[in-house]
């Protein structure tokens, strides 16, 4: 190894060192959202790349500022605001002004995540909520969606054609649905990055590989909404190709701060994300519910923890009573 | 303690928003506007000023096992004279209010100031009181709203600021952004009043 210096080194346990580091966690993060990113540029135009560039940008800004504003270690270089940056501007629709993006930047950097510790203390992940923040606050900009192979103009939205989304098209009815092939490829109207299901497959299966996350999370979700879809009447393949499911799944529902530390844990995460998505797209005001869903289970997240503990190394039940 | 003193305790040391955390129910629900805000601030501060006289005169009279009905009693009268009066002369502001005048009786700044001080001083040092109270309330409520109508609204006292095309965070005048302003000022205020004794800096 080369970290082996020639001197006895005297220590405890764990004597294994390996090269993980967030630094190296966080690229991976963002290798793994370059497929989503690119599918977002094609279907949509330039105007998205630009979008995600005002986003990593402003976050990264933000985190800086706050760091030498509160004469702390600086942060930046350990990505994780790059990748807040990049998954918050991939939930955001190609069309939104960018002074919102930076506004909901700051929100992400400074209220959600530093005003709680900083990274690895925030209760809720801090893209997700940055989007809450959006939906509540210009609706109507949130949920301007375009249908892609449409020119988008950089500086101004005035030539777009807007289209629904196809889960709104569920929910209020409206022109014909589109093909499985295209939910699939992406060729729908939506947020950036969560419409291109092939994308973010290519990008879950990196982080898989190199063991960044696990599927104990994405499969108990996808499963859960894929079996509601079924019991509630619509195609469950339908209902875990559009949306944010997907995205949500593999890049927001395993960020490792806001998400259950056992893999039992983990099951009951994602099966209470996609009952809450599926009840929300069912019943629920609005089209979607993956935002809600997930910053909802965030916040539950103690309480799984709470409530199903690791068994200690060693430990055997019949030593309580001799205790 | 002098009156000036007891008068400049109630703005700052003890302000009843940011520092001693009361009445955080109208804190919360009417600071929309600026204009809300400072009527329900002034509404506060007339009731606090006259049920503190009220009970500072009659501190000697009123039994110890029955106080908390007579405080409420007295000062469940002036909200009813305040009410009455705004309905008859501000409509317009008594509408925006709504529910939150009534609830001034239970305001819990008022109780508390005729419990801590009212009951046990002269007349006098209560007025000095109920005002540094009162107006620290209406401050504070005014801080906030300025805040939140600003970024909210884009107005302030309902004068655009910004011009037309001007969108605001429509969240910021819903309960959330109540919580985030006050939040940020409360941490705001802590960080400086740390600083100021020179006290640890763990604390922040």
């Amino acid at each position: 190894m080369n970290n082996y210096t020639g001197e006895l080194v005297v220590s405890h346990s764990p004597h294994i060192i390996t090269p993980n580091s967030i630094q190296r966690t966080m690229l991976y993060v963002i290798i793994a959202l370059i497929p989503s990113l690119a599918a977002a540029t094609i279907f949509f135009g330039i105007r998205a790349l630009l979008l995600a560039f005002v986003c990593c940008f402003a976050c990264a800004g933000f985190e800086f500022l706050w760091n030498i504003c509160l004469k702390k270690k600086n942060t930046v270089s350990d990505l994780s605001a790059i990748v807040t940056g990049l998954i918050l501007s991939l939930n955001l629709p190609v069309t939104l002004p960018f002074y919102m993006a930076v506004i909901a930047s700051l929100f992400a950097i400074i209220i959600v995540k530093q005003f709680f510790g900083g990274l690895g203390h925030n209760f809720m992940n801090p893209a997700l909520a940055a989007r809450a923040f959006l939906l509540a606050s210009w609706a109507g900009a949130m949920t301007t969606f375009v249908s892609p192979d449409k020119a988008i103009n950089i500086f101004g939205n005035a030539d777009v054609i807007t289209s629904a989304t196809p889960l709104g098209i569920l929910k209020e009815g409206g022109s014909r649905f589109p093909s499985y092939w295209e939910l699939f490829i992406g060729d729908i109207g939506g947020s950036m990055g969560e419409t291109s299901t092939l994308a973010i497959l290519i990008g879950g299966a990196f982080l898989v590989w190199k063991k960044v996350i696990t599927l104990h999370t994405p499969i108990s979700y996808i499963l859960t909404v894929f079996i509601l879809g079924y019991i509630g009447g619509d195609s469950g393949l339908f209902h875990i190709l559009t949306g944010g499911i997907m995205f949500g799944a593999f890049f927001m529902a395993t960020d490792y701060t806001t998400t259950p530390t056992t893999k039992t844990g983990q099951i009951v995460f994602g099966i209470g994300c996609g009952l809450i998505t599926f009840v929300i797209r069912k019943w629920g005001g609005y089209p979607e519910g993956v935002t809600y869903a997930i910053l909802l289970m965030n916040v539950v997240t103690p309480l799984i923890d709470k409530y199903i503990m690791p068994k200690t190394f060693g430990y055997v039940k019949e030593a309580k009573a001799n205790e | 303690m002098n009156n000036k003193k007891i008068l400049f305790n109630g703005l700052f040391h003890e302000n009843p928003t940011f520092v001693l955390l009361l009445g955080m129910c109208p804190t919360l629900a009417v600071t929309t506007g600026v204009i809300d805000a400072l009527g329900m601030g002034l509404s506060t501060a007339f009731v606090l000023i006259c049920s503190n006289i009220f009970i500072s005169l009659l501190r000697k009279f009123i039994p110890d096992m029955v106080r908390i009905a007579a405080y409420v009693v007295i000062i469940a009268s002036f909200v009813t004279i305040v009410k009455m009066l705004l309905e008859a002369y501000l409509p317009a502001l008594s509408e925006s209010l709504g529910m939150y005048i009534p609830l001034i009786v239970v305001n819990c700044i008022i109780l508390g100031r005729a419990e801590a001080f009212a009951s046990k001083n002269n007349v006098l040092s209560s007025v000095f009181d109920a005002l540094g109270m009162g107006l620290g309330f209406t401050g504070a409520l005014a801080i906030i709203a300025t805040f939140r109508e600003i970024i909210g609204v884009g107005t302030f006292c309902g004068i655009p600021l910004f011009g037309e095309n001007f969108q605001g965070a429509s969240i910021m005048i819903m309960a959330p952004g109540a919580f985030f302003t006050l939040g940020i000022i409360l941490a705001v205020i802590n960080i400086i009043s740390v600083k100021k004794k020179g006290g640890d800096k763990d604390v922040c």
